[in-house]
């Protein structure tokens, strides 16, 4: 039997998504499309209130519309009333008292859309409304502060010591930072399908990150043995880590539990704001010190991350910020203390980056600070400091795979810079640009195109005010799940005839959320076991856990998993071949039937940090990017168009160049977001802006052209020497533009997302 | 069903094909697709008209169909992202698209394919900036946009070398 | 929610003094903005769709004609039809939200909806324009500024309807500028256009987003026509253009909320107003 042969879309070729034409023609189906006859439509009420007591619910006007068919409340929950990913703690509906605006309190099934909404709106709920708790800091440093929690404000706190505090540094910079509350904001708002089945069981078709986590979940709450909540994955609007927590799924299963129906639940965009984790807000208070040539002597942190009301996955999220709080510099002496603590703000938990991201920008801007101070180039400070293999991070841990940091920096700082800013009129026009400019609003001989200068077609500047900015930033992210959980993923492949031609089945319950996994998959059985044809099957919890598509880890875990069913299939194929030699694969199989194996994968065991310390050996895998950001600032307006992006980044191996690409762009604009449009506002517990009029996400005329570089270091202990790429790029684009935006306005800006009047009235004084 | 009573007759020529359904006024045109018609390929990611992944050809031109009563619009040509593609192959907006890997997890993507049908059959060689300008009314939060961008363009060849075959050119029905 | 729809804008006028709760609607983009938020449920909707006429704009009879764009002529066709004669509206109306909503979306519907961040606005106000109001009780011609009453609120009786909008063509340069966080598809934080009329020598102004209504800076107005040499070459006086920056921040009287601040916005307004004044006088030689 011959399995050598490389097919030509198997691992490294850009091969096309397998669910590219569905998406392209519509036919694609999200968890918002799905529809059965005679399904109802769920609907919840949700709490005004970041902080009160619940006195009483009557759900009568509710229940006596026309239309409606269950109104529930947590006196009707199953089973257990509390869930999460890592602290059962959050209520499935809100029991005697609420703490944060939008939790959940009684859920309606109707039979419209409408309906449900009108008859959540009649739930009449009496509230005692308490004074909230929304100040981390306080809540988690000082004991005089209410509890939102009895046993204690603060969630996690991580101490990492290594050396001794505070010696020998000829220059020191300190700087206090802060990270706004950034939203995840996919397209595609949460939504699922609840079926009640024959068996009291439920059937339930989701969007999310990670079915079997959600199952674990969901079970206890309905009373329901694990084999009675079966899941499927619905077509995905992206995720970003907002589809990590649980949402509508416990809810819509009551429903369809309680009145034997289908039942849909579908968020607005309003909704989807209120109904997922955001990523931590953060406060940050860094001491760098160094020699006067820049050699970093000692770093103390102190991070402070705002979990909001529930415990979601907050811990690990600080044990991130902690181990990774230094960034990827070697330094002997560190002295951090991240906390999380527990407010009446919005549940905080998965966000791409992971609270790696919080404490970039802050190290980042330290590490500035640290090149004025020792009059060194931002990029020199960087490379004096770079870790590289063997390096050991703050936490003990020794870099043991490639990490050529200071090659990185080198290459990133060579690549050519943009031209100059576009204060003369964009010159050659192509054919076809004559109809708008005849129109006369393309810029004209004395008006520069406005798309190309800050304001855009706002026209605020022809060039008046307006600065160039270079501004670098260096991130390093784990990838896969740390601190000894035991991270595995399962997929089962089957090698068979169909039509006469050998076809492969790959079946995993790993979550294709847009990143292109489907695809990955698919060219692992292809490379494997040289089969042309692959089915990547619907991702189901009739499978075995895949772990979460999150922290980077898909591609690594799942990618592995594959790879070892595709490698198991193959030793079978040519044990038969080897009693058979001479057939090839097509005959092999026409003779002995399908092969099927089934094979778990885990990368190499992590250990808890130690809790007094913050030492151990607590990542698998640590990957680095690098950002270059070219900014033009209005410094009177204080408005930012950013020129261009550059990026290196280390990835050990490209599966796919295309997709690869594609997740570097993406992660790259949520870093841009973070640094100069996102913010969850809020005042007292309230959200202020949950629209997308008003949480601004960026679109194409604030994402500039990217330029990368992306390197094939090989990781020896990961399949195919890969290295995690989703999140990386989100942690170094914030810093490098927020740089960039100091380096044209001179201002020292110590928060994210930089605003307008950070900027313009910081100059008028 | 308990919704308002009053209802409309509304007739569309959706993708061609008349398309016939009695609805109440609230009924928007991005409801009425996705719910009356059971054409879910038209995605409602906002409500309000920002994210533009509702973006669907009222007599040729790109509107929000979430800001859009089926009511209003009764007697008129919608194209969806349904109505793209030729009979027997995606159009060239779709195949460039696909190709340039102009999408990821694909919600905003019905949204991006009428707009930018419209604007390569007004504009078929645009400008950097005027390709830019034409999509920055929709959203995409996966991409950052740069293989979109290059979907544009590349939209913009197919469409030139395929020019000649009808069944290729999206838009106006 | 009763849903009329006029075929004629008798029809129109005769259900809207039956139903003076009913809401006009055009294009829908900021009516449905509403709707769609649970803000405001109208009790009626009156489709001014069918009226055809609407769609169409003409010029004004008269020793000084004026550019009648009647209430269905959308953003898109006013940028390209209309462009030559009123830049400031134009360049304007290029800002409002996407090209999408500039397909469906109207300058009349902006009027109707009054809001003090509404894009269509500061021009209107600069140019002097005329709000052409009727009902069955006959036709009324609101100047500009006095259509803005407060806080989405405007001076149409519930029985009237807006036909049309009076603009003059520019008689000089005209500018607008508008400042939001984002590159595009953004409500403005707060924007202003300026219009000089080289003729009469003066010139007009309109703030938006930075008061309760959009508004005139009526000092701003009068300093430049009696400080500015309209017969000078060369560019306009560094100082004299600070100072109608200055009142024109002054006129304003903004608000904190989650665009911006009040402070930045004043700062703005006195920045842009400062700018455009400059590019309308430089482009007056063109």
């Amino acid at each position: 039997m011959k399995t050598e042969t490389r097919t030509s879309l198997g691992v490294g070729a850009s091969a096309p998504r397998p669910d590219g034409a569905l998406k392209v023609a519509g036919a694609f189906a999200y968890a918002s499309d799905l529809w059965l006859d005679g399904m109802l439509w769920g609907a919840t009420l949700r709490s005004p209130h970041p902080s009160a007591w619940i006195r009483s619910i009557d759900v009568g006007p509710a229940l006596a519309l026309p239309g409606v068919f269950a109104v529930l409340t947590h006196e009707d929950v199953p089973g257990a009333k509390f869930y999460g990913l890592e602290h059962a703690d959050q209520p499935v509906l809100a029991v005697d008292q609420v703490r944060y605006q939008g939790e959940p309190v009684a859920i309606v099934a109707a039979d419209h859309p409408e309906t449900a909404r009108r008859a959540a709106a009649a739930v009449v709920v009496e509230y005692e409304v308490r004074a909230a708790v929304t100040d981390a800091r306080r809540a988690a440093l000082d004991p005089a502060c209410p509890l939102v929690h009895p046993g204690g404000n603060v969630v996690r706190h991580q101490p990492v010591r290594a050396g001794s505090a505070g010696s020998g540094a000829e220059v020191v910079v300190t700087g206090e930072y802060e990270v706004g509350m950034q939203d995840q904001a996919f397209l595609g708002p949460e939504a699922g399908l609840a079926v009640p089945a024959d068996d009291g069981g439920v059937d339930l078709y989701v969007a999310t990150q990670w079915l079997h986590v959600d199952r674990d979940q969901i079970a206890p709450c309905l009373a329901l043995p694990e084999d009675k909540v079966r899941l499927t994955l619905a077509g995905v609007g992206g995720a970003f880590g907002a589809r990590e927590d649980l949402s509508m799924q416990i809810h819509a299963s009551m429903l369809a539990l309680r009145t034997g129906r289908p039942v849909k639940i579908v968020y607005g965009r309003e909704e989807s704001f209120f109904g997922h984790v955001h990523r931590h807000p953060a406060w940050m208070r860094y001491e760098h010190g160094a020699t006067a040539d820049g050699r970093l002597v000692y770093v103390k942190a102190e991070i402070v991350l705002d979990g909001g009301a529930y415990c979601s996955s907050s811990p690990a999220v600080v044990g991130n910020a902690a181990s990774l709080g230094v960034g990827p510099y070697e330094v002997e002496n560190v002295w951090i203390d991240a906390y999380a603590a527990y407010t009446n703000n919005p549940p905080c938990g998965a966000m791409r980056g992971f609270g790696a991201v919080q404490a970039c920008y802050a190290y980042e801007s330290q590490m500035d600070r640290l090149a004025a101070a020792c009059g060194l180039s931002p990029v020199e400070i960087r490379v004096r400091n770079a870790v590289s293999q063997g390096s050991r991070l703050a936490t003990g841990q020794v870099i043991d795979s490639p990490a050529p940091l200071a090659a990185m920096l080198g290459e990133l700082a060579a690549m050519p810079l943009p031209g100059p800013p576009a204060y003369a009129p964009s010159g050659s026009r192509r054919q076809g640009g004559s109809g708008a400019r005849a129109r006369g609003m393309i810029g004209t001989r004395e008006e520069p195109d406005p798309r190309r200068l800050p304001g855009g077609v706002g026209r605020t500047t022809r060039g008046e005010g307006v600065r160039r900015g270079v501004g670098y930033g260096v991130g390093i992210k784990n990838i896969c799940f740390s601190e000894g959980f035991d991270d595995y993923s399962t997929a089962r492949v089957r090698v068979e005839l169909l039509g006469g031609e050998p076809h492969a089945l790959v079946h995993t319950a790993a979550a294709e959320v847009g990143q292109g996994l489907v695809a990955v998959q698919a060219q692992i059985a292809r490379t494997e076991l040289g089969v042309d044809r692959v089915t990547v099957a619907p991702a189901d919890t009739s499978v075995g856990s895949a772990g979460s598509s999150s922290a980077s880890r898909q591609s690594y875990v799942t990618g592995g998993a594959v790879k070892a069913a595709c490698e198991a299939v193959r030793r079978r194929l040519e044990a038969l071949a080897a009693a058979d030699p001479g057939l090839s694969l097509g005959e092999l199989l026409d003779r002995y039937g399908p092969v099927e194996e089934t094979r778990e994968y885990r990368h190499r065991p992590t250990v808890p940090l130690d809790p007094v310390t913050g030492q151990g050996d607590s990542h698998t895998q640590l990957a680095l990017c690098v950002h270059r950001a070219v900014v033009d600032v209005d410094v009177e307006l204080g408005l930012v168009k950013v020129v261009e992006l550059a990026a290196v980044q280390d990835v050990g191996r490209i599966l796919n160049p295309l997709a690869l690409e594609g997740q570097i762009h993406g992660g790259s604009a949520q870093g841009l977001g973070l640094a100069l449009l996102e913010e969850i506002q809020m005042r007292d517990g309230r959200v202020l802006n949950p629209s997308f009029t008003d949480y601004l996400i960026p679109t194409i005329l604030d994402m500039p052209p990217m330029r990368l570089s992306i390197l094939e270091n090989p990781d020896p202990n990961a399949p195919y020497g890969l290295r995690g790429a989703g999140e990386p790029p989100t942690l170094s684009s914030t810093p490098a533009v927020a740089a960039a935006v100091r380096a044209a306005t001179g201002l020292a800006l110590p928060r994210v997302p930089i605003r307008p009047e950070d900027i313009a009235l910081a100059h008028t004084g | 069903m308990s919704e308002e009573t009053t209802r409309y007759l509304v007739t569309l020529v959706v993708n061609g094909v008349v398309r016939e359904a009695a609805v109440p006024a609230r009924r928007l045109l991005s409801d009425f697709l996705r719910h009356d018609l059971g054409l879910t390929g038209t995605h409602v990611g906002c409500e309000h008209g920002v994210c533009g992944a509702c973006t669907v050809l009222l007599d040729g031109e790109p509107v929000r169909s979430c800001l859009t009563f089926a009511v209003t619009v009764d007697g008129h040509e919608v194209t969806t992202v349904e109505g793209l593609a030729g009979d027997n192959e995606l159009s060239p907006v779709q195949r460039a698209f696909t190709e340039c890997h102009g999408l990821q997890c694909g919600f905003c993507t019905p949204g991006f394919l009428c707009a930018v049908t419209a604007f390569l059959r007004d504009n078929p060689a645009p400008t950097e900036e005027e390709a830019l300008e034409a999509v920055s009314g929709n959203l995409c939060r996966c991409t950052g946009y740069q293989n979109i961008i290059k979907a544009v363009h590349r939209a913009a060849e197919i469409q030139a070398e395929t020019q000649g075959r009808p069944e290729d050119r999206g838009g106006r029905a | 929610m009763d849903f009329l729809r006029p075929a004629t804008w008798e029809d129109a006028l005769a259900m809207k003094a039956a139903r003076p709760d009913a809401t006009p609607i055009q294009g829908g983009t900021d009516v449905m903005v509403e709707i769609n938020l649970d803000k405001g449920r109208p009790t009626a909707l009156l489709d001014l769709n069918p009226v055809a006429e609407l769609s169409r704009w003409s010029w004004t009879a008269g020793p000084a004609p004026m550019l009648r764009v009647g209430a269905g002529v959308t953003y898109t066709r006013l940028i390209a039809e209309l462009g030559g004669w009123l830049p400031g509206l134009a360049q304007a109306s290029r800002t409002v939200g996407s090209p999408q909503i500039r397909n469906r979306g109207t300058l009349v519907g902006n009027l109707g909806a009054a809001s003090p961040a509404g894009d269509g606005h500061p021009p209107l106000l600069a140019s002097g324009a005329l709000v052409e109001a009727e009902s069955v009780r006959g036709t009324r011609l609101i100047p500009i500024g006095e259509f803005y009453m407060g806080v989405k609120r405007n001076a149409l009786e519930g029985d009237e309807l807006i036909r049309a909008v009076h603009v003059p063509p520019a008689a000089g340069p005209q500018c607008f500028a508008k400042v939001g966080t984002r590159n595009a598809m953004v409500i403005a934080v707060c924007s202003f256009a300026v219009a000089l009329d080289l003729r009469a020598r003066r010139a007009g102004t309109g703030i938006g987003s930075a008061a309760p209504t959009p508004r005139r800076a009526h000092a701003a107005e009068e300093f430049l026509a009696g400080e500015l040499d309209w017969d000078g070459a060369g560019p306009v006086d560094p100082a004299l253009a600070r100072r109608f920056g200055e009142l024109v921040a002054e006129a304003a009287a903004p608000i904190d909320d989650v665009r911006g601040r009040a402070d930045y916005r004043r700062h703005a307004l006195a920045v842009m107003a400062r700018r455009a004044l400059g590019w309308a006088w430089a482009e007056r030689e063109v």
